[in-house]
């Protein structure tokens, strides 16, 4: 029977020469990974079961970067308990504070997950490795206790949403844009319990860095997982970092889709997602047509969606030589170590600086509403983020604008919602 | 075994960063984590909430974050039980992770707030006492129902 490309993932680490939608299969599990939120309720987990040793500590990563650098006493307390539980079951790949990045940047970055991989993370967002051609899905703690104890996971077969992607970008327009539309189109559970499958001829004009901001939010829609071809630009990227050998699957051409969905690229305009849902979203076309604005008292330029150096040098370009507009603070957070010091070396932390904006070591932070720009009542952000519910960034009466780097950017220098024109 | 309880409801797309919202998750503790249960979109949830009491939601009830704050907050507020037409799949497999009661019902639209509801958790059936109503709840397959009766996914694996 054909299958999806996650069903090809899937039925190989179950070890079955085939599966099919909604069948339960049990998968080994090439990697594992745990945060400074999510890893204590692991950890707890594992011990009140009496476990005693992880199974496969080489394939465990740890990172420590909600509430760090840590924001208050409970939260160092938390980074110390997973410290000491990775020193002392000698978890292989374990980040802390100067070494770290936000998690779903630093893995790819870092070469820890390649192609054909199966993995689990206790974090929603785990889905962004897709974008390199692996079956990976956010779990939660228990999940992934239980796989840090036996190097498996259980999972229902999903079925799967084929999206068509044709032409090509129009300026300012990127990654962000074509996942906000997708999500507005099929609704914040258009895709539950399935995976989303991205394929067609605009894959290859598509960048690894918008690739990843495609996947990250697969989620958002609902999906199990967001899964890319592997091409050319794949190989060139996962080549110079891998610390393991790779395997590229591929859908079967007949393989069955429960539903089919083209974007044209080219259509695509700067689009923002209104509070409170991802699903919420409009041009700036639009906005700009009906003569709304929507001014702001923050911009948050980072995350593990748009925190990336094609985000980055997005927004430099467009702050060259301006300045922040006058009540408004931005925020811009590089998403790892080493997206820092080359966003250093290009000069684009020069602009910022220069343009009035803060610029952060690598922390999840505000877009969860941890910290490092908290909303108040009644404050409003644009954020490149990728959650916009009630209280997400702070007070339950505060509002969050999810935009790509572009529209965020020139928003923060007009101190409104706005087009990128330059 | 049956659940008898009075409902707290909610719409569609209730998120777990509003079921317990991230300032609050510099703690694993779940007594501390259900002092701060819905506060976000009900404020008042934590003082009406009764033990035994059950949430009924529409569609994609637990979507966004994987904290499996949410379902620990939700059972140790002493929700018995929560009915929706949907889950999202994070919190469907956290919520039967840490052995908190979950149904999937088509008809979980027509449960109203303070509704008394009777459940036979493993006939999966939903009597309505105050609407003198019964739904049939979506059935669990075995290798679930086996996490479910053994209260939990690392029960289940030490059971194994």
């Amino acid at each position: 029977m054909a299958m999806t490309m996650t069903q090809k993932i899937l039925a190989t680490h179950a070890g079955l020469e085939e599966v099919r939608a909604g069948q339960l299969i049990e998968a080994e599990l090439d990697l594992m990974l745990g945060n400074d939120v999510t890893t204590p309720v692991a950890v707890n987990e594992l011990e009140r079961a009496g476990v005693t040793s992880l199974h496969a500590p080489e394939k465990t990563v740890f990172v420590l970067d909600h509430f760090t650098p840590n924001k208050d006493i409970r939260s160092a307390e938390h980074c110390g308990q997973v410290r000491a539980f990775a020193k002392k079951h000698g978890v292989r790949h374990f980040y802390d504070v100067g070494r770290m990045g936000i998690e779903h940047a630093l893995l790819p970055e870092q070469g820890l997950v390649v192609p054909g991989d199966a993995v689990i993370g206790a974090d929603s967002h785990t889905c962004t490795y897709g974008a390199l051609g692996a079956f990976s899905t956010g779990v939660g703690s228990t999940d992934l206790a239980a796989g840090l104890a036996t190097g498996k996971a259980w999972f229902k077969v999903p079925g799967a949403v084929q999206v068509v992607l044709t032409g090509s970008f129009q300026p300012h327009v990127s990654g962000k844009d074509v996942i906000l539309e997708l999500i507005g189109r099929i609704g914040v559970d258009g895709a539950l319990y399935r995976s989303l499958e991205f394929t067609g001829p605009a894959i290859a004009g598509i960048s690894m860095d918008s690739r990843l901001a495609i996947a990250n939010m697969a989620i958002e829609c609902g999906a199990k997982n967001g899964i890319f071809p592997v091409d050319d630009l794949t190989l060139a990227y996962v080549k110079s970092r891998a610390r393991r050998d790779w395997r590229i699957f591929g859908a079967d051409e007949d393989a069955v889709y429960d539903e089919v969905i083209e974007i044209d690229l080219g259509t695509l305009r700067p689009t923002v997602a209104f509070p409170h849902l991802p699903s919420n979203t409009r041009t700036v076309d639009d906005l700009e047509a009906k003569g709304e604005c929507i001014s702001l008292d923050q911009v948050v330029i980072g995350s593990c969606t748009n925190g990336r150096l094609e985000d980055l040098r997005i927004a430099a370009a467009l702050m060259k030589g301006r300045v922040v507009a006058g009540d408004l603070r931005c925020v811009i957070i590089p998403a790892t170590q080493q997206i820092w010091l080359e966003a250093l070396r290009e000069g684009l932390l020069e602009i910022f600086i220069e343009a009035g904006a803060a610029v952060s070591t690598p922390t999840c932070g505000p877009c969860l509403g941890g910290h490092m720009g908290i909303l108040a009542a009644g404050g409003r952000a644009v954020a490149t983020t990728n959650r916009n519910f009630v209280g997400r960034m702070g007070h339950p009466e505060s509002e969050v604008y999810l935009a790509g780097p572009a529209v965020a950017a020139e928003s923060a220098i007009q101190g409104y919602i706005a087009q990128p024109k330059v | 075994m049956t659940i008898q309880g009075t409902v707290h409801q909610y719409a569609d797309n209730v998120d777990t960063d509003v079921i317990i919202p991230a300032r609050y998750l510099n703690t694993a503790d779940p007594g501390e984590l259900a002092k701060h249960c819905m506060e976000d979109i009900d404020a008042d949830f934590v003082r009406r909430v009764r033990p035994g009491d059950i949430i009924a939601a529409r569609q994609n009830f637990g979507c966004g974050s994987s904290r499996e704050h949410a379902p620990l907050a939700i059972k140790a507020a002493g929700i018995s039980l929560v009915i929706a037409r949907s889950f999202a799949r994070i919190f469907f497999r956290n919520a039967l992770n840490i052995g908190l009661p979950i149904l999937e019902c088509p008809r979980a639209d027509e449960i109203n707030a303070g509704d008394e509801l009777r459940v036979d958790l493993s006939a999966g059936l939903i009597e309505n006492l105050t609407q003198g109503t019964a739904y049939e709840a979506e059935p669990f397959p075995p290798f679930l129902r086996d996490i479910i009766e053994k209260g939990g996914l690392m029960e289940a694996i030490r059971g194994s």
